[in-house]
């Protein structure tokens, strides 16, 4: 029986390697992959031992560390609660950060390279090394205003400076208040994130940049911008608008939301057209000008492209390959075509802002714990989307909208305000998303806002303007009041 | 058989080497104190009262034991105890630790401190190492034991079965392991192991003629008859029936691998690992297919990451702790193995690999390796079949379950919830290993002596004796 037993021995001993094997393997190669892990409490715990920066508005911080005594030195409080959640995002023993506290951690937990310096000499002077600040592009009284207005319904606004593209108001409703996933006691952690994360309103999702959207009616806005830059328009050209139209190669019609025609003789004019949101109208265009030309004036605008602001949001989508049917349908922002909000908004602030499409931005400085500014955001330009006359026309149209026609409810008294409303339908028996994007004053812009309400339509365009527009209204106010 | 027994017999006046496991008792003692101060100082940055007092305290028991081993097994394998006693004592240190990362918490939370488990292992400590003189004093001759072969798989079977019963058992963890009578919990799988190791040597050396020699040959492959099967289907039936009811699949894989290897050394026929290793396959397969908690274990090993949060939250701690901890270690009392949930009991390598770092967990593994080998030592040094099996069944069940649990928690195979020996917390565990540490010693003690004079006997051992 020796030779088996030696055998087992032998056997043993390789199981015994393997797991020696196994564990240099997980402790000496992978630990540093281990380490980077998000959610690793380890080493976010080692960041919670020094200061972590804070997140202003302003001169308000919206996201800081206090102290704490305990287990750690530092516990992050956010004291504006839901406010500015989805901007800040939350910082999370268990479950990892998101928002700014994710993409610009570096400066905040006093990594970063260009913090190399003021580390080494805080070390020196035996003090814990600090974080460095963010310093946010908000508004605080358009924030509170697009919250407040979204409150208790699932939507989002965004407002953009359409000079700059720095960002005045990002929410997403419902939001969530990040104290408790920040909390040191992961009790409390876990069961704040589960309630959220089975909360079939999902407000974690940040619907302002990272959900995609039909843009309905409000991408008539891209498609107006296109007809017009051909050359072959303007606002005042007759078009086709009869009830409602053939689908090219379908059997398919594509009505207007009332099934009449836009004006006497079945035509009317672009403008006229804009200001009712006339589908057979824009359709008719869309068919006129080509998919391509579509696409081009979309990507200039930003579609296909996602932006990093620096929070990444999702890419807004002008499809390819579209058929006749498709391209009529997609000229009206139904179809494959898909937005973000703040695609919207960057639409409706580069038709405000000369046809200049600005980068979108959140952040306005970063700066050292001793608060020497390491970086400031300079206003970029993404590119021209359309010529100043064109942008002229549009806006004429736009202020035409708010004056005369469906978005009449986004009207401030003394201000010039251009608009258009959207009503962008689901399919599938979901009632429609209420769209509104509007920019003011008209002449000199110093907002534009886009705003979206989950499933908040009626069957009418004209829930667009009802719903969405007196919140683009409140959001403006609040910025022009200022 | 080989020369090692000639060897180890043939030496005339055998050295006892009594000093040496002294000296590394001390040595081992002296170690843990030393690990009890660093993980205080650690910790909070002072020196725990009362280290005299405890020293003095595991000093005064392990002592006991070894004057009880200069007695009773006075032959015995010098090594096997101070080995047994580091583990244990490391396993201390480590559990106080983590009382006191508990204690800290329930102060910041403003809860009163939970009693520490550290306290309770060491009754249990004392309890085991009373039941390890206890052994050495009743059962003089371990061949006693071969008497109980049925009656230890009676009693083996009734254990594995009481979790099952209304009322006492419980299930913890989702494994159906344990027995509750009001505040005390045992995990009778523990006991059960031992019991049928012996039914398992104490078969195998009876029917090992049969089962070796009577055979058929099947595509080259030199297969044991028929009715000899009956055993080994019987053995895995046994495991898959833990698996099955008390989802437990490291006890299960525990039993079966300890089976075929015992049947691989009474038969020295290879044919039995083939037929094992196949039963073994079909089992898994049998068993991933059919219950959604083995598909949910493999997913988790194979994809920890993609629930780190949730269902692999354990596994990810664990390698979390493991990484943060690299080659040298935080240091006892620096690190934060109590993220990791059952830090204490499956999870106890874990804190080891965070706070000892991957050197730690090296020599803990070495101490492993050597008491294994010193077990197989004795098995291949006893004069009896039965002693032989019973030692080798001993060790291998030692090493195996050290691989299933160190394995499990560093993600090498499938996590399956066992014990750590010796370092774990848990009573029934701890009692468990120090009887397989008596057991060894008593083997190794008969084995060591010098040559009783020859008597007519069957024993194949000492037949060759009489033949040298």
């Amino acid at each position: 029986m020796n030779n088996p037993l030696r055998h087992l021995a032998g056997f043993a001993a390789v199981l015994l390697i393997a797991l020696m094997a196994n564990l240099t393997y997980v402790q000496v190669f992978q630990a540093d992959d281990l380490r980077q892990k998000p959610g690793n409490a380890r080493t976010v715990l080692a960041e919670y031992d020094r200061e972590r920066g804070t997140i202003t508005v302003g001169a308000k911080a919206i996201a800081t560390s206090k102290p704490f005594d305990g287990q750690f030195d530092y516990i992050r409080v956010y004291p504006e609660g839901s406010l500015y959640a989805h901007t800040t995002g939350y910082y999370s023993l268990i479950y990892g950060a998101t928002g700014l506290e994710r993409a610009d951690n570096s400066i905040l937990s006093g990594t970063d390279d260009r913090l190399l310096v003021d580390r080494l000499t805080q070390l020196l002077a035996g003090r814990s090394p600090k974080g460095g600040s963010v310093q946010t592009t908000l508004d605080p009284a358009a924030q509170t205003a697009a919250l407040d207005q979204l409150k208790g319904r699932r939507g989002a606004v965004v407002a953009i400076d359409p000079t700059t593209g720095a960002i005045l108001a990002m929410v997403s409703s419902p939001s969530f208040d990040p104290n408790p996933l920040a909390s040191p006691q992961s009790s409390v952690v876990r069961e704040a994130y589960n309630k959220l994360q089975n909360d079939p309103a999902s407000p974690l999702l940040n619907r302002a940049i990272a959900q995609v959207y039909p843009p309905g009616s409000t991408f008539k806005l891209v498609t107006a911008a296109a007809a017009l830059s051909s050359g072959k328009y303007t606002k005042d050209s007759m078009v086709p608008a009869p009830a409602s139209i053939q689908l090219p190669l379908s059997t398919r019609k594509l009505p207007n939301y009332d099934n009449k025609a836009c004006g006497p003789n079945n035509q009317t004019t672009i403008e006229n057209a804009m200001r009712i949101s006339c589908n057979t109208a824009f359709a008719g265009l869309g068919l006129a000008i080509g998919d391509d030309a579509l696409r081009t004036q979309a990507e200039k605008f930003g579609f296909n492209k996602s932006f990093d602001i620096p929070l990444n949001s999702a890419t807004s989508v002008f499809p390819e390959d579209l058929d006749r049917a498709q391209t009529a349908l997609s000229a009206i922002g139904q179809y494959d075509v898909r937005s973000t909000i703040l695609q919207m908004a960057m639409v409706t602030a580069a038709i405000g802002n000369r046809g200049i499409v600005m980068e979108p931005y959140l952040v306005a400085q970063k700066r050292g714990p001793d608060l020497s500014v390491l970086e400031a955001t300079t206003p970029t330009e993404f590119g021209r989307a359309v010529t100043p006359q064109v942008a002229a026309e549009l806006t004429e149209m736009m202020v035409t909208v708010v004056t005369k026609g469906t978005g009449g409810r986004a009207a401030i008294s003394g201000v010039q305000v251009a608009g258009k409303t959207g009503t962008a339908q689901q399919g599938g028996g979901r009632p429609p998303h209420a769209w509104f994007v509007s920019f003011a004053p008209a002449k000199d812009p110093q907002v534009a806002v886009a705003v979206i309400l989950e499933d908040g339509g009626g069957a009418t365009e004209i829930s667009g303007g009802r719903l969405a527009a007196p919140i683009a209204r409140a959001v403006m106010e609040a910025v022009l009041n200022r | 058989m080989s020369g090692a027994n000639a060897v180890t017999v043939a030496r005339t006046t055998p050295r006892r080497r009594r000093f040496a496991e002294l000296f590394l008792l001390i040595l081992a003692i002296g170690v843990a104190a030393a690990g009890y101060i660093a993980a205080n100082l650690g910790f909070s940055g002072v020196v725990p009262t009362g280290v005299l007092t405890v020293v003095g305290a595991f000093g005064a028991l392990f002592l006991l034991a070894h004057l009880a081993v200069r007695r009773l097994a006075p032959y015995a394998d010098p090594l096997l105890l101070p080995l047994a006693a580091f583990l244990n004592l490391l396993g201390l240190v480590l559990i106080h630790r983590l009382d006191l990362a508990d204690a800290d918490r329930a102060e910041r939370a403003g809860r009163a401190a939970p009693s520490p488990d550290a306290l309770a292992q060491l009754t249990w400590t004392s309890i085991g190492v009373a039941l390890f003189i206890v052994v050495l004093f009743v059962l003089r001759d371990h061949r006693v034991l071969q008497r109980f072969t049925y009656t230890a798989l009676a009693l083996g079977i009734v254990l594995l079965l009481l979790p099952l019963l209304p009322v006492i058992g419980a299930s913890i963890n989702g494994a159906r392991l344990w027995l509750r009578v009001g505040p005390f919990s045992f995990q009778p799988a523990e006991i059960a192991k031992l019991c049928l190791i012996v039914f398992f040597a104490g078969y195998l050396v009876v029917k090992r003629e049969a089962l070796a020699t009577a055979r058929t040959h099947v595509f080259g492959l030199d297969l044991p008859r028929g009715r000899d099967l009956g055993p080994l289907f019987i053995a895995w039936a046994v495991s898959m029936g833990v698996l099955v009811f008390q989802r437990d699949l490291g006890t299960a894989l525990l039993f079966f691998g300890l089976f075929i290897s015992l049947l691989y050394v009474a038969t020295e026929r290879r044919s039995w690992l083939v037929l094992g290793g196949v039963l073994f396959v079909i089992g898994a397969t049998m068993a991933y297919f059919a219950f959604g908690h083995v598909r949910e274990r493999f997913a988790i090993w194979l994809h920890p990451f993609d629930d780190p949060a949730g269902s692999a939250f354990q596994i990810v701690q664990s390698m979390f702790g493991l990484a943060a901890g690299g080659v040298l270690g935080t240091g006892l009392g620096i690190g934060n193995p109590q993220f990791v949930p059952f830090a204490k009991t499956d999870f106890i390598m874990a804190t080891a690999g965070e706070e000892l770092g991957l050197a730690g967990l090296f020599a803990i593994l070495i101490v492993y390796a050597i008491l294994a080998q010193r077990g197989f030592r004795t098995a291949v040094a006893a004069r009896d079949a039965f002693g032989t099996l019973l030692a080798g069944g001993l060790s291998i069940v030692l090493v195996l379950q050290v691989f299933i649990v160190v394995g499990g928690v560093t993600r090498l195979i499938p996590l399956t919830g066992l014990t750590t020996p010796f370092m774990s917390y848990g009573g029934s565990s701890l009692v468990a290993n120090w009887v397989i540490i008596a057991l060894l010693m008593r083997i190794s003690d008969s084995a060591r002596r010098p040559a009783p004079p020859p008597q007519p006997t069957r024993d194949e051992a000492l037949t060759q004796v009489v033949q040298l």
